[in-house]
């Protein structure tokens, strides 16, 4: 029997999102807008990482990031890696890294937060990047890291 | 210094700001100067009853000869009728020179100040911050003492939700200040304030009850108990009574020590200590209408 591998298409030019954990790919995805943009994208999920156990990739063609875009993932996807294709090879390798400040993306735990109860874009400081700790722009309460949700 | 600026958190403000606004109250205190504020306006929005916090902020204002509008209970305005916070702060900025809010969300104040170019005063965020009172307790220290530097305070009670305690903590960590943590295992005071007290070398320690530490305070911080905090009602019948100043327990202790409470109490100051000369917490209330007019003429930018 032939070697069957998996088909996933390389591509001439663009990012290359890896080592994404599998349950979080959607939520990447929205992070990053992925919905609204009008280039090529593939993706695959549930794919063996023995790293993560399940990873997801994600490669878009003709597609860049600049840090502070990409950067916004590092809450769901701290392991993600970036290679940037050129010509079909990878010419630079990035990881991403947790920013200062967390603007619309994650919620505040506090129930009690104003956040929570009007429509309000949310905004965190970034206290602690290893084990993530974002203190709300609004009420000062901690959201910790076993506690995020992506909103 | 505090020009146009909203004061929001206790953190907003530098010691050297802290300074100058108790400067200003004393100012105040011996001359009211009612011409100040005339002409002005100042809405005090209460989104939940506080009788005590808002007369007192009125009575500042009225002191200063300004005006006052505005609602102490939502439900008497259009919150009710499903308008949003950020409608309210943008229509009451129409009406008035300085906006001075309680709500019992958190973070609402600091919200308001966003979306406004008037200034706002937080009168209270639920759990979170309640910054006057903090500087009306500044107030108090400074001048049954003298000073604020190199202080010992004894805080007492409920050290795990009392926003009162958590805020003059940080606010007195500007002054050299040496702490002792009266309170019940359940109510101890968070671990992220003590760490922030190692970090910045200040001695302070924990028990459960006065203890001889009573004799080296310089204040009493006293706060309430409430026995819905307790997970176990056993423990609190217990414990309650430890938590309960008698004048017999002010034996003993300095001569220039003083009392404070945030008041209301219920009855973790028995009314025996009233008629001591220790008892300062009535006082303390009245020091903070002269500090809510130092704040509110200085953030007006008219001192
Ligand atoms: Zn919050």
């Amino acid at each position: 029997m032939k070697d069957k591998k998996l088909e996933v298409s390389a591509i001439e030019n663009g990012t290359v999102i890896d080592h994404i954990p599998a349950n979080v790919l959607f939520k990447v995805i929205s992070i990053l807008n992925l919905d609204k943009i009008d280039k090529q994208i593939t993706f695959g999920t549930n794919l063996i990482s023995k790293k993560l156990g399940k990873k997801a990739i994600i490669k878009l063609s003709d597609t860049f990031f600049i840090d502070k875009e990409i950067n916004k993932i590092a809450l769901v996807a701290p392991q993600a890696k970036l290679n940037i294709i050129r010509d079909y090879s990878v010419v630079e390798k990035r990881i991403v890294e947790v920013p200062e400040e967390i603007i619309g993306i994650a919620k505040c735990m506090n129930p009690k937060c104003i956040t929570n109860n009007e429509r309000i874009v949310t905004r965190f400081q970034v206290i602690s990047k290893s084990n993530v700790k974002l203190k709300c722009h609004y009420c000062e309460k901690i959201t910790d890291q076993d506690h995020i949700e992506i909103v | 210094m505090i020009n146009n600026k909203s004061l929001v958190s206790i953190t907003d403000y530098s010691k050297e700001e802290y300074l100058r606004i108790l400067q200003l109250a004393d100012e105040f205190e011996k001359n009211p100067q009612p011409g100040l504020l005339k002409d002005k306006v100042v809405a005090t929005l209460f989104f939940e009853p506080s009788t005590r916090t808002r007369l007192s902020f009125e009575s500042a204002v009225l002191k200063l000869g300004g005006k006052v509008i505005g609602f102490s209970d939502s439900s008497s305005s259009s919150v009710t009728k499903g308008e949003t916070l950020y409608d309210t702060i943008k229509i009451v900025s129409n009406y008035c020179d300085l906006i001075v809010m309680r709500h019992p969300l958190e973070g609402t104040a600091r919200f308001a100040s966003e979306v406004t170019n008037i200034p706002v005063v937080n009168a209270g965020d639920g759990a979170n911050q309640h910054p006057t009172q903090t500087l009306l307790d500044l107030y108090s220290i400074q001048k049954t003492q003298g000073t604020l530097d190199n202080l010992t305070i004894m805080m007492v009670g409920d050290l795990k939700y009392g926003r009162t305690v958590h805020s003059l903590l940080m606010a007195m960590t500007q002054f050299q200040t040496t702490f002792h943590f009266i309170s019940p295992d359940e109510l101890k005071m968070p671990e992220e304030y003590k760490y922030y007290l190692n970090q910045l070398g200040l001695k302070y320690t924990e028990q459960k009850d006065f203890g001889a530490n009573v004799k080296d305070a310089d204040i009493i911080y006293m706060t309430r108990v409430q026995k819905e905090r307790f997970s176990d009602p056993i423990e609190y019948e217990r414990t309650k009574n430890a938590y309960v100043l008698k004048n017999k327990m002010l034996d003993g202790t300095k001569e220039t020590m003083k009392v404070l409470h945030p008041l209301p109490r219920v009855n973790e100051i028995d009314q025996d200590v009233d008629s001591s000369p220790k008892a300062y917490y009535f006082t303390q209330a009245l020091n903070g209408v002269f500090v809510r007019q130092a704040i509110i003429a200085s953030i007006l930018g008219l001192k």
